[in-house]
């Protein structure tokens, strides 16, 4: 199976932190400090432009996943972390690739990457830069179906992600939140 | 009417004038500087130490005693960089600190000027939290915020980073309110979750061998008064970790003094035995708990902390409860109430579990002079109560269990000096005998820590100073001068090894010269003590890098030249009056060169990774270790 697909193996925290300097680095060397794994990592600005969003994929068999939970939960910045079940969410993540494609077979990687909904965003004479976005699932069949033409260069985001709607209106979304006791 | 401008410097002076900050310890550099002038005018007396490291751990050791935060301030790069193995002990320790490093100014950062060093990079794991200001207007908000991180919630360090360019700005003052600290993301738990403590009182009270493991929250929570009032309502004994040493007093009946690897028989196989390990502020280290594995196989766990992530780690807890010691005892008390369990017989803390003073024996002996566990007060049960079910009579044959390996295995040592010098623990039992009940006892590490804790009689909380977690040689001397600083009222004694006493006896200078009148003894066995004892135990006898020599240096005459008095101690009929001649000084500090004998080990011994089921008694008492 891709390492990239839905693995029991791997979390998902969703960690809203204050938006200041070294807020990253102390985060990342939470992980180094007590050899947690990260598997992805993604960070940008939230909507309150007071805080950040970082999402990280964490292989739990580094640790329990409780206890990454927890200790991340002590760093100062950390104002809340919510653990998405990947059953139980909607994640996405973007893929960049050059291809190295001359134009005998453009027409086929064009053809392939609009089945995934994937654009063409660059055309040289013998290369051919693609961007796909979507589940990280579909992300890897591309990637398996365009691999055999050559990759010069591939670039993915790493996942981000948020919790799935309920279909009734009624009733709460089921996601684990771990927020910080008050 | 607008605030008086102030610089960064003075804001920053003043805030921690509004913290009600009465010392500080510290050495100034170029970094610094612009803070260190309105030092001159502030009503905070400040300590010129002789190195960086000196100022950490002394205001450590004013933290332990006092309660109240310790302060240090010192300049940028090595200044910075030598106070990081305070930070770093204080981490582990749980102590409050707020430690203020002079920074190369922001538009100098990052480009590896004089001096400078990524000080708040470097402190990340080793700081609850750390700050970079970098604007002055910031300065009383971020102090503000830096006392309340570390003095809220799991105590801790953390540290303030101020460059000289922010220092010299000036900004308009202002007082923060509470609310107007920045901390979104800060709000530690203090009260236990009601349903999990009526869980863990039924737990309690269906115990049958239960087990108080006491550790170093019940002193940062101040709960030593709610601690014994729960041990005397429910009968229930103590251990006294490393870090919780004189939470209980040590001559309460209840009390089974130190568990873990140099641990009491008695404290160390209670737990293994126990069906009930009540964890109140610890944290299962792998000092006390031996192989994880075997640790306490039958038990169940009730583990209260503060810090939540303490839960789980180590040891899987049956009932987990986030919050404050003093106040979940507290609430673990009602719930006892509730559910029946009758007031204690004695009428406070205190009333009568003292033993007598002079119930101590000395020379070959048991350590902690207990009042024997039949002597407990019985009580009452209403009837028809679930705690009916639980009179602490209940609990008889298991304290009657305690009380026959106390007398079967007691700490013992034999004759007052060995062929190599004198017993350390002959030394400490004099020493403890002749100084007062609440003197302050402060160490380093390696054996001296052990025989001493082993060996002191704790009868009062903060009374014992000393580096748990991480382990520091040097943190002796010291913590024990900001030990004294924090209570000029008590006598402060720092025990010491002769390795440890190298690393930091500088500091003794900076006593002197401040007029800090701590008392050194040092055990001078002339050897890495405790690496002796590995090396002699596991690894044949070969004893590598581990000597020192007793007189290079002569410890008497480098304490003379560092202002203090020095004496020497080579046989048994000199230390008592040694100890007397050093207990007369009041005025600069006196050092004690006991020369001890480098072959006694500390005795019972876990070793590392093994199982506290396999725990080595002294073999030279002939009770047959195990």
């Amino acid at each position: 199976m891709s390492p990239y697909g839905v693995d029991q193996r791997h979390h998902i925290l969703s960690v809203l932190v204050e938006n200041k300097a070294g807020v990253l680095a102390r985060v990342a060397g939470l992980f180094a400090r007590r050899g947690y794994n990260i598997f992805s990592l993604a960070v940008a600005p939230s909507g309150d432009d007071r805080m950040s969003r970082i999402t990280i994929v964490v292989d739990v068999e580094s640790a329990p996943l409780e206890q990454i939970v927890r200790q991340l939960d002590k760093l100062i910045p950390v104002v809340q972390i919510t653990e998405l079940d990947p059953a139980e969410s909607r994640e996405r993540e973007l893929l960049l690739a050059t291809v190295a494609v001359g134009p005998e077979e453009r027409g086929q990687v064009i053809q392939l990457v609009g089945v995934f909904e994937g654009k063409i965003v660059d055309v040289g004479a013998d290369r051919l830069t693609v961007m796909v976005a979507g589940a990280p699932g579909k992300l890897d069949d591309c990637e398996d179906l365009v691999r055999p033409y050559g990759f010069v260069e591939l670039q993915r985001t790493g996942r981000v992600a948020l919790p799935r709607l309920d279909r009734q209106t009624h009733s709460h979304v089921r996601t684990h939140q771990t927020e910080k006791a008050g | 009417m607008s605030q008086p401008e102030l610089t960064g410097a003075q804001a920053l002076i003043k805030s921690l004038e509004m913290q009600r900050v009465e010392v500080m310890f510290g050495l100034p550099g170029g970094a610094i500087l612009p803070v260190y002038d309105p030092i001159i005018d502030s009503s905070i007396r400040h300590i010129l130490v002789r190195h960086e490291q000196g100022a950490g751990h002394m205001a450590e050791g004013y933290a332990h005693v006092t309660g109240r935060p310790g302060v240090a301030m010192v300049t940028s790069g090595p200044g910075a960089t030598n106070i990081v193995t305070p930070l770093a002990d204080a981490y582990m320790d749980s102590i409050p600190l707020v430690v203020v490093t002079g920074q190369v100014a922001t538009t100098s950062i990052g480009t590896d000027a004089f001096q400078e060093s990524d000080i708040t990079g470097i402190t990340m794991g080793v700081t609850k939290h750390n700050w970079l200001v970098t604007d002055a207007a910031d300065i009383p908000r971020v102090v503000a915020e830096a006392f309340h991180v570390a003095t809220t919630g799991r105590p801790g360090p953390v540290l303030i980073d101020l460059p000289k360019d922010v220092a010299n700005a000036t900004m308009e003052w202002y007082w923060p309110e509470p609310s107007d600290l920045d901390l979104p993301g800060y709000h530690p738990v203090t009260e236990g979750d009601p349903i999990l403590v009526r869980r863990a009182a039924e737990l309690l009270l269906a115990a049958g061998r239960p087990v108080i493991y006491a550790g170093g929250g019940i002193l940062k929570a101040r709960a030593s008064d709610a601690l014994l009032e729960l041990a005397e309502r429910t009968g229930i004994p103590v251990v006294t970790t490393l870090m919780a040493r004189g939470s209980v007093p040590d001559s309460h009946p209840l009390c089974l003094g130190m568990p873990g690897m140099h641990g009491n028989y008695t404290a160390v196989t209670a737990m293994q035995r126990s069906d009930l390990l009540v964890a109140l502020g610890s944290r299962f280290d792998d000092r006390v708990t031996g192989k994880v594995d075997t640790f306490a196989p039958g038990a169940k766990i009730i583990h209260v902390d503060i810090d939540p992530a303490e839960h789980h780690k180590v040891r899987r807890a049956d009932v987990a409860i986030a919050g404050d010691c003093r106040l979940v005892i507290e609430e673990l008390l009602s719930a006892l109430d509730a559910l029946g369990l009758p007031a204690s017989g004695r009428s406070g803390p205190g009333g009568d579990g003292g033993a007598t003073a002079d119930s101590r024996s000395t020379g070959a002996s048991r350590a902690s002079g207990a009042t024997p566990m039949d002597a407990l007060p019985g009580s009452v049960a209403v009837p028809g109560s679930l705690a009916a079910t639980f009179p602490r009579e209940r609990l008889d044959s298991w304290r009657a269990q305690l009380a026959e390996w106390q007398e079967r295995f007691p700490l013992g040592y034999t004759g007052q000096a060995g062929e190599g010098g004198l017993k350390p623990q002959y030394v400490l039992e004099t020493l403890r005998d002749a100084t007062p009940d609440d003197t302050i006892v402060a160490s380093g590490v390696g054996q001296h820590q052990m025989f001493a804790s082993q060996w002191w009689r704790f009868e009062h909380p903060y009374t014992w100073v000393n580096s748990g977690g991480l382990g520091t040689m040097g943190f002796g001397v010291p913590a024990a001068i900001g030990a004294k600083v924090g209570r000029p009222d008590r006598m402060v004694w720092a025990i010491d090894g002769d390795g440890c006493f190298q690393m930091t006896a500088q500091e003794l200078v900076t006593a002197s010269s401040e007029r800090i009148p701590v008392k050194i003894a040092i055990l001078n066995n002339a050897y890495l003590g405790m690496v002796r004892q590995w090396q002699e135990m596991f690894y044949e006898e070969r004893y590598s890098e581990v000597y020192l020599s007793p007189d290079l240096p002569d410890y008497v005459g480098w304490a003379e030249s560092m202002g203090c008095v020095g004496l020497r101690v080579t046989t048994p009929e000199e230390v008592g009056p040694a100890i007397d001649k050093a207990n007369a000084v009041d005025d600069r500090p006196v050092v004690i060169d006991f020369r001890t004998d480098a072959g006694e080990k500390v005795y019972p011994m876990v070793a590392a990774g093994a199982s506290n089921d396999d725990i080595v008694v002294d073999p030279a008492l002939g009770q047959g270790g195990r």
